[in-house]
């Protein structure tokens, strides 16, 4: 299986904000009113305006003190629920890029029940301006990837933690990068490998990092009546 | 640096202290990483625990102002435990050099101190020296007055305990760094000490860095692969303009200032240039009358040397001229104008409300920036009336980073070309375009209505410009200067004759006799027919990749030698210490690898070859240190502002010879109850300097929106503080608002069985932009400096913290 994957490493993440500033800059988003309340962490979550967040967290594992950096985004799952959940809906809402692999909200998605959208995601990633009612995520800076560059987030990444490439390749830099670090961190893992285009290094439990890490983690993400039925029925569907 | 950024991957063990490299030099973590890869360890020690804590080893805090008592303990480990290089200590270090029986240490004080001037007679710290001239040594190390053992006894206050009550950090932690650092004494390890203003802003500054020097020589860590001193600078061309002479008391090229004790070039050459009886010492600095004379004929050209030295602006002898006292002299009212050129003090200097004060003395200011700054809006500042502020202020605004051609040197001395993205926007201009037009305009006043002292005006040569547009190939081959004359010299085995107007090819070729011109004589060779420092090639020898070293991408001064006292990696028979990471190595005659730090033949051979240290007197590593204005030796003294009120190592509790000043504006509190906590001023990745640019970028602002204080869980306890909400912080300077962070990431000290609380603030707010995002922390920091170089202390004073 190919397409594109971000192998995101966070063993080397150093929490410096470049791949947060850099989508930030590539997409000219806009800037969310912020103040400082009490933490690094700004803005304190994904929204419409940001599509990718460095989160912070001070915790102690297994007696040692860490303070750990998430760089949040959305997985491109292979198989996304969000799209299930936009394919129910409206057609086309939500696409996937047959060679890329990347999972792009249109601007069909303003006819979508956003909540829905948003709850069907394992890691909490979709966003709505409630003015415009269109929905943002990250979409793999599938413009440049077209084009033959590198993700924004990835090129501007000093440390070796943003990495970006033909699936295959990433998942065998994953595999190598995983064995050279269970030495020194045993508890180490890669998160739902399998089923995401943006497969994490934890050097420490992913329970650890943020709340939405691995797919289970906050528990059942509920379907909506639409989308269940939406699964349900794809099988059938392909067959017609 | 010593070393430069890709050489820290070549680490065995990365010695992190007074800098956060992760948050605040992110590329260097690019390549520390690496070195962990390949097994190196990574240790921390700073008062909290930051970004590059998180990827450490072996992580220690210690209470800000302490580190001298951290490094003396290592020294004394060292020591202890045989763990120094023997063979390099003895070769290549003073270590075996006896000191004068003039020489004592009581106390805390050294000899030779007047109380009165504050300040040492340093002729009691000179070297024993034989009939013949030449300093007595012991090579075996035993004599008590030799280097080696006058370190042992200095450093045998510094034990454990000692430096565990002080510093606040547990002897487990101390054992545990001690350890693994100096396992870098092994012949075939190497550590690199990383370090930045953490280190350097104190008021013991420059005896800090003494103490890793020692340290690094202790372990023959100088002169190796992923070894050596390194400064992270603290901005992108900062190391540039040291070269170039920016700073009060160095020409270009790190030449002393001429005082006016020195009035003519022969008195200038007398007291400047070293002499040495070290029959294998290169003495480098006896140079220095080839530099001065092509230094001065670089302005000067048509005047002969001594109507050119004769132009040279002197300094009154033993008169202060630093950062601190330039804005001391200010606020008295020395000063009618003042350029603030690409810079803020407004906000950047210690005791800011006493700077922005001084600036209501002036007449007039200039000031030369991107936006609208503290500085150059003093004027209508937070407590200032316009009204009564005399100052005509005007700003000229100038062009950005990228809109310029030119070079900016790095902290491993790379001078690296760059090339305009676009052209300037609207009005604005580039720094050299405003300077080369001020001072034409400088000169038409001069021309039209007399002046004093015309003749440097008049006679400097201006060619700086092409077609009345400042041109930097042109100052850029006048920094590494061309010959005036015809000159026949020999070059290698040949003679050649060069012509008027041919680059220097090396400084080595640089002339006394006026023959030749170079602005920056350390740049001789950055542009000859080529220019240098725009290369971008990627070829290397398999030796050279071996340490990541690329001769060919830009050019690194001196003479493009990428690791600084490279002779030190070798044995005295020109082996490398470490073969699997030489630096140099002389094979079949002649060396290969980086460029040789000299030229010469290994040490062993008695008649050519050269000691590794070519930039001392004596070729050694300076182990004691004689030239320093606080003492041969680090010793321990509490920041000026301290919460204790001795400390056991000695009676003097600060530093005898810190630079203060006197005034209201210079009151220090030391175990003051109104002013409990130790603070120290930092940056974050997201903000720059005093924020000027980067909270005029959105995005940035948008991550680090506003003032902040890092405290303990403990302390915002004590004082009701939550997490989040404001608080305000004063000392005896002023005070400020900040957003609390209360975190676990900063823990209370046990210092001598008290506890003592220290908190932490940026230091990249100013009250111009955004409306509420605080002012500068330089409002609580006190105008006391180092005695060498006068930086402020900005790292360790003391506040109250209390709810808002």
């Amino acid at each position: 299986m190919n397409g594109k994957t971000f192998f995101i490493d966070l063993s080397r993440c150093t929490g410096c904000r470049g791949c947060q500033i850099a989508c930030k800059q590539w997409k000219n988003k806009p800037v969310e009113p912020t103040e400082n309340t009490g933490s690094h962490q700004n803005p304190p979550d994904l929204s419409w305006q940001t599509l990718k967040v460095v989160r912070f967290t001070e915790t102690t594992v297994d007696g040692k003190f860490n303070w750990l950096f998430f760089p949040d985004q959305c997985r491109h799952c292979l198989d996304a629920p969000c799209k299930m959940v936009g394919d129910s809906e409206i057609p086309d809402a939500i696409v996937q890029d047959p060679q890329t692999g990347a999972v792009v909200f249109t601007e069909k998605c303003k006819g979508l029940d956003a909540s829905g959208v948003r709850e069907a995601c394992p890691y909490d990633i979709p966003r709505v301006d409630p003015a415009t009612r269109l929905m943002y995520k990250c979409d793999m800076c599938n413009d440049r990837v077209q084009a033959g560059l590198l993700p924004s987030c990835v090129k501007t990444c000093p440390t070796g933690t943003m990495n970006f490439g033909d699936r295959d390749e990433m998942l065998a830099l994953a595999n190598e990068r995983l064995a050279r670090l269970k030495p020194k961190f045993p508890k180490a893992e890669l998160v739902d490998a399998a089923t995401v285009r943006a497969v994490f290094l934890c050097a420490v439990p992913p329970s650890a990092y943020h709340k939405y890490v691995q797919f289970g983690d906050a528990g059942p993400r509920p379907l909506s009546r639409k989308a269940f039925l939406a699964k349900v029925l794809r099988p059938l569907r392909a067959l017609g | 640096m010593t070393n430069h950024w890709i050489d820290i991957a070549n680490s065995d063990c990365i010695f992190i202290v007074g800098s956060n490299a992760a948050e605040n030099h992110p590329i260097s973590f690019k390549w520390a990483l690496r070195a962990k890869d390949k097994g190196a360890t990574i240790i921390h020690v700073d008062p909290r625990f930051t970004r590059t804590s998180q990827h450490a080893d072996v992580f220690a805090r210690l209470r800000s102002g302490s580190d001298i008592p951290f490094f003396g303990g290592l020294i004394r480990y060292i020591l202890t435990n045989n763990l120094y290089f023997k063979d390099y200590v003895v070769n290549y270090t003073n270590a075996s050099f006896i000191v004068g029986d003039k020489y004592d240490f009581k106390d805390g004080l050294f000899s030779g101190y007047d109380a009165e001037k504050r300040a040492y007679d340093k002729s009691s710290w000179a070297f024993a020296r034989d009939e013949a001239g030449q300093i007595r040594k012991d090579p075996s190390l035993k004599d008590p007055r030799c280097v080696f053992q006058i370190l042992r006894k200095h450093y045998d206050r510094y034990d454990m305990k000692s430096v565990s009550d002080t510093t606040g950090t547990p002897v487990d932690d101390l054992q545990r760094v001690y350890q693994t650092y100096a396992a870098t004494g092994k012949p075939e390890k190497s550590g690199t000490m990383l370090y930045a203003m953490g280190q350097t802003q104190h008021t013991v500054g420059v005896q800090n860095i003494r103490a890793m020097s020692i340290i690094q020589l202790l372990l023959g860590n100088m002169g190796v692969a992923g070894g050596g001193i390194n400064a992270l600078r603290g901005e992108a061309n900062v190391q540039g303009s040291t070269d170039q002479g920016l700073l009060y008391h160095i020409l270009p090229g790190y030449i002393p200032t001429p005082t006016a004790a020195m009035q003519t070039l022969k008195e200038f050459n007398e007291k400047n240039t070293p002499v040495t009886k070290e029959p294998q010492s290169a003495n480098w600095w006896g140079n220095r009358p080839k530099y001065m004379a092509s230094f001065l004929k670089s302005l000067y050209p048509k005047q002969d040397l001594d109507t050119g030295y004769g132009y040279l602006p002197k300094l009154e002898p033993g008169k202060d001229y630093s950062w601190l006292t330039l804005f001391d002299q200010m606020l008295g009212g020395t000063f009618k104008g003042f350029f603030a050129w690409g810079q803020n003090p407004a906000a950047s200097t210690a005791n800011s409300n006493k700077t922005r004060e001084a600036m209501t003395k002036l007449d007039w200011m200039v000031t030369v920036n991107i936006f609208e700054t503290e500085t150059g809006s003093f004027w209508k500042g937070p407590g200032m009336d316009p009204k009564k502020v005399k100052t005509e202020v005007f700003f000229l605004p100038c062009a950005v980073a990228f809109e310029k051609e030119g070079s900016i040197s790095n902290s491993g001395r790379w001078m690296q070309w760059r090339y305009a993205a676009q052209k300037p926007s609207g009005d604005t201009k580039p720094d050299g375009d405003i300077i080369y037009e001020l001072f034409e305009k400088i000169r038409e006043l001069y021309a039209k209505e007399g002046g004093a002292c015309p003749d440097p005006i008049r006679n400097l040569d201006w060619d700086v410009a092409t077609q009345h547009v400042f041109d930097p190939h042109k100052v850029a081959k006048r920094i590494n200067g061309t010959f005036l004359t015809e000159k026949t010299l020999k070059v290698g085995d040949a003679d050649k004759t060069f012509k008027p107007g041919d680059p220097v090819p090396t400084f080595a070729l640089l002339q006394e006799d006026g023959s030749t011109c170079s602005g920056t004589w350390v740049y001789c060779g950055s542009y000859t027919d080529k220019n240098m420092a725009a290369r971008r090639d990627k070829t290397q020898t398999p030796m050279q990749a071996a340490i990541g070293l690329y001769p060919g991408w830009t050019w690194a001064w001196p003479v493009n030698r990428r690791v600084l006292y490279n002779r030190a990696s070798v044995d005295p028979q020109g082996r490398p210490y470490q073969p699997h990471k030489a630096v140099i190595e002389w094979k079949d005659g002649k060396w290969v690898g980086d460029v040789p730090d000299g030229p010469w033949p290994p040490m062993a051979d008695t008649a050519k070859g050269k000691s590794p240290f070519i930039m001392t007197a004596e070729g050694m590593g300076l182990i004691f240190g004689p030239g320093r204005n606080d003492g041969p030796l680090p010793e321990h003294y509490e920041p000026m502002e301290c919460p204790v009120g001795s400390h056991p190592f000695s009676k003097q509790r600060s530093n005898p010879t810190a630079l203060k000043f006197t005034g209201p504006t210079e009151v220090h509190a030391a175990c003051d109850p109104r002013f409990p906590f130790i603070c120290s001023t930092y940056r974050v990745t997201e903000h720059w300097q005093t924020g000027v640019m980067t909270r005029n970028s959105p995005w940035l602002l948008e991550a680090e929106p506003q003032m902040f204080c890092e405290m303990s869980p403990e302390l915002a306890k004590m004082r009701g503080i939550k997490n989040g909400e404001k608080v305000i912080l004063e000392s005896t300077r002023g005070s400020l608002w900040a957003k609390a962070i209360v975190t676990e990431r900063i823990k209370p000290f046990t210092v001598q069985g008290q506890t003592v609380h220290q908190v932490g603030i940026p230091w990249h707010f100013g009250w111009t932009w955004p409306v509420n995002g605080g002012d500068s922390a330089n409002i609580l920091c006190p105008s006391v400096g180092d005695p060498n170089t006068g930086i402020p202390e900005t790292k360790a004073f003391m506040v109250n913290v209390r709810k808002a």
